[in-house]
């Protein structure tokens, strides 16, 4: 199974600041155009070459929007 | 695997408006959250959450104690340093975290800061410059920019009228004693990272009781600056870093602080409060049932509900017990309702909230409605029947009725009819006599003058009970 670099966000735990948007270096996050449970349209992650770096974790506001994980197996993405 | 996550020392659910939550209560793109995070990422990077007591401010921070599984307290407005520098007197291995706005630590509490940092306490100050007042509506804060624009400077902060924005980190690198002292900034992602670095430093030096250690951070707040989370983190870029040096002040490292307080047993604190000698404690003490009694007093303003409360904590003081006395009053001067929750115990006191009262002692019908149903099963309420016209409802508790007004207007002054409830309390429960009573009552009397006709006071509820004993 391929491993790789990849982001989760939690729907409902983003508030659709596009902080974490702004801040990664790859442009692997957008705001899509769903909108959560609280009201927001929330991030989203595309993959273009994360590289597990955490800069989007370290600046999201929200406390548990964010997991980054590094080198692991795709399936686990959803 | 899992390379960053939500850090441990947060609980899993934040329940400020109910179950489930998981979101803070904070704006979008608010400072606020981002320096939770970082702080949370270092205690649990360092195992210490379950030492960390934090110092919750007045302001938009004040919800803390919902995000953080460490202790809190909340502090008022602004003496949050103080508080800690009392945390870590008698909790020197604690880590205390004393996190506070500008309008908190640079206004209302500009002093307790000047004076912790001078005596070097070892605490972990995180100071968040918002250059605004958040929670209240973006008023000025002492941080504000000359020419910003807020609900209290609408046409821009004046120097001339409005004083100068203050530097809050240069003011406390005049002194001698702070250790760490750095200006961060999360106007971009490398800031975040160095804010990161800044806190981790400032906990690291409390862990290693080197001494005070502060951080303060320009963060943004969106909805008070009236920008998106993106913009505000450009202006803050462009505007609070110009004025406000993002740099490190001093590092002092290496430098340890002694972090020993002189230290003093109870028996001797007692003895030098001249509350009571360690000799008497062993014999007077009383055995009160499952070690503790608590006590809701609870009447109108001016009834002298708030001194016999005073007093029973003397009387049980006196009688070698712990004892403590928590006032509650309505806002007005006179005539408002009023209670005072005392609690006697043989041991430590963990609490002087009285929330459910072992024994009630009501002056008044709104009084008795408010608290007859939070009576202990078992328990025993007074009530003064000269001002209460009705009967106790419940079937499960003791109930003594006395006419507790009518006895002290015949004594002559009917202001004395709390202590008359006091006596018969006593009488009822034993835990204080009535001889202890008239031993204290002089000297929790401000006017000597009342002396006598409340010792007279004491006698008539003594006669009352002997000829109606429950
Ligand atoms: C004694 C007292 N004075 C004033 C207030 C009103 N008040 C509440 S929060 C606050 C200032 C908050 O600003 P700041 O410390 O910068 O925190 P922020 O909300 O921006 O995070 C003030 C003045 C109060 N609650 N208590
Ligand atoms: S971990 Fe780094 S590269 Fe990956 S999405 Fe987040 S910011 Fe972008
Ligand atoms: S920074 Fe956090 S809250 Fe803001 S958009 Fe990104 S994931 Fe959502
Ligand atoms: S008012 Fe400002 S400081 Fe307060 S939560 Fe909102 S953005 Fe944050």
């Amino acid at each position: 199974m391929a491993k790789r670099n990849f982001v989760k966000i939690e729907p409902d735990e983003c508030k659709g600041c596009k902080v974490c948007v702004h801040a990664c270096p790859k442009e692997c996050l957008h705001i899509g155009s769903d909108i959560n449970k609280i009201g927001y349209q929330y991030a989203k992650f595309e993959d273009k070459g994360c590289t597990a770096c955490g800069l989007c974790f370290y600046v999201c506001p929200e406390l548990g929007a964010i997991t980054v994980y590094k080198n692991e197996e795709e399936e686990k993405e959803k | 695997m899992i390379k960053h996550q939500k850090p441990e020392a947060f609980y899993d659910t934040f329940e400020r408006k109910g179950p489930g939550q998981k979101t803070t209560h904070y704006c979008p793109g608010c400072g606020h959250g981002t320096v939770h995070k970082l702080i949370g990422e270092a205690l649990s990077d360092f195992d210490i959450a379950d030492k960390a007591v934090f110092l919750a401010p007045v302001g938009c921070g004040v919800f803390i104690y919902y995000y953080f599984n460490s202790a809190s307290i909340q502090c008022a407005h602004g003496r949050a340093p103080a508080t800690g520098t009392a945390i870590k007197r008698v909790h020197d291995d604690s880590i205390v975290i004393s996190y506070q706005g500008d309008g908190d630590l640079g206004g209302i509490g500009a002093s307790e800061i000047v004076h912790a940092a001078n005596r070097g306490e070892n605490l972990t100050v995180i100071f968040i410059n918002n250059a605004i007042y958040g929670m209240t509506g973006g008023q000025m804060a002492p941080t504000t920019l000359l020419g910003q624009k807020t609900k209290t400077t609408p046409f821009g902060r004046d120097k001339d009228i409005d004083g100068m924005p203050l530097r809050i980190s240069e003011l406390l690198n005049t002194m001698e004693a702070p250790v760490f002292i750095e200006r961060t900034t999360l106007g971009t992602p490398k800031g975040v990272m160095n804010t990161r670095k800044a806190i981790r430093k400032a906990i690291q030096n409390q862990k290693d009781k080197k001494g005070f250690s502060f951080v303060e951070i320009l963060a943004p707040c969106p909805i008070n600056w009236k920008m998106t989370p993106v913009d505000a983190r450009k202006w803050l870029r462009e505007n609070l870093e110009k004025f406000y040096e993002v740099k490190n002040f001093r590092d002092k490292d290496g430098e340890k602080q002694s972090g020993k307080y002189p230290w003093m047993e109870n028996a001797e604190l007692l003895e030098l409060l001249d509350i009571v000698k360690e000799k008497d404690k062993q014999t007077t003490r009383k055995t009160i049932k499952n070690g503790e009694e608590k006590v809701k007093i609870a009447g109108f303003g001016g009834q002298g509900i708030m001194s016999v409360g005073v007093l029973l904590s003397n009387c049980a003081i006196k009688k070698g017990m712990e004892s403590t006395w928590l006032p509650s009053y309505g806002p007005e001067m006179r005539g408002g309702t009023a209670n005072a929750s005392v609690v006697i115990a043989e041991e430590q006191i963990g609490t002087p909230v009285v929330d459910y009262p072992d024994t009630l002692i009501t002056m008044t019908i709104p009084a008795l409605n408010t608290f007859e149903k939070n009576v202990n099963p078992g328990g025993l309420i007074i009530v003064n029947s000269s001002l209460i016209n009705r009967k106790v409802q419940r079937d499960d508790v003791n109930v003594y009725y006395v006419p507790a007004t009518e006895l002290a207007n015949k004594v002559g002054l009917t202001a004395t009819a709390a202590v008359i409830m006091l006596g018969i309390y006593a009488q009822i429960k034993g835990i204080i006599d009535t001889d202890i009573l008239k031993l204290i009552l002089p000297q929790s009397l401000s006017k000597a003058k009342y002396v006598e006709i409340n010792l007279k006071a004491i006698d008539a509820a003594e006669e009352y009970y002997k000829n109606n004993p429950l």
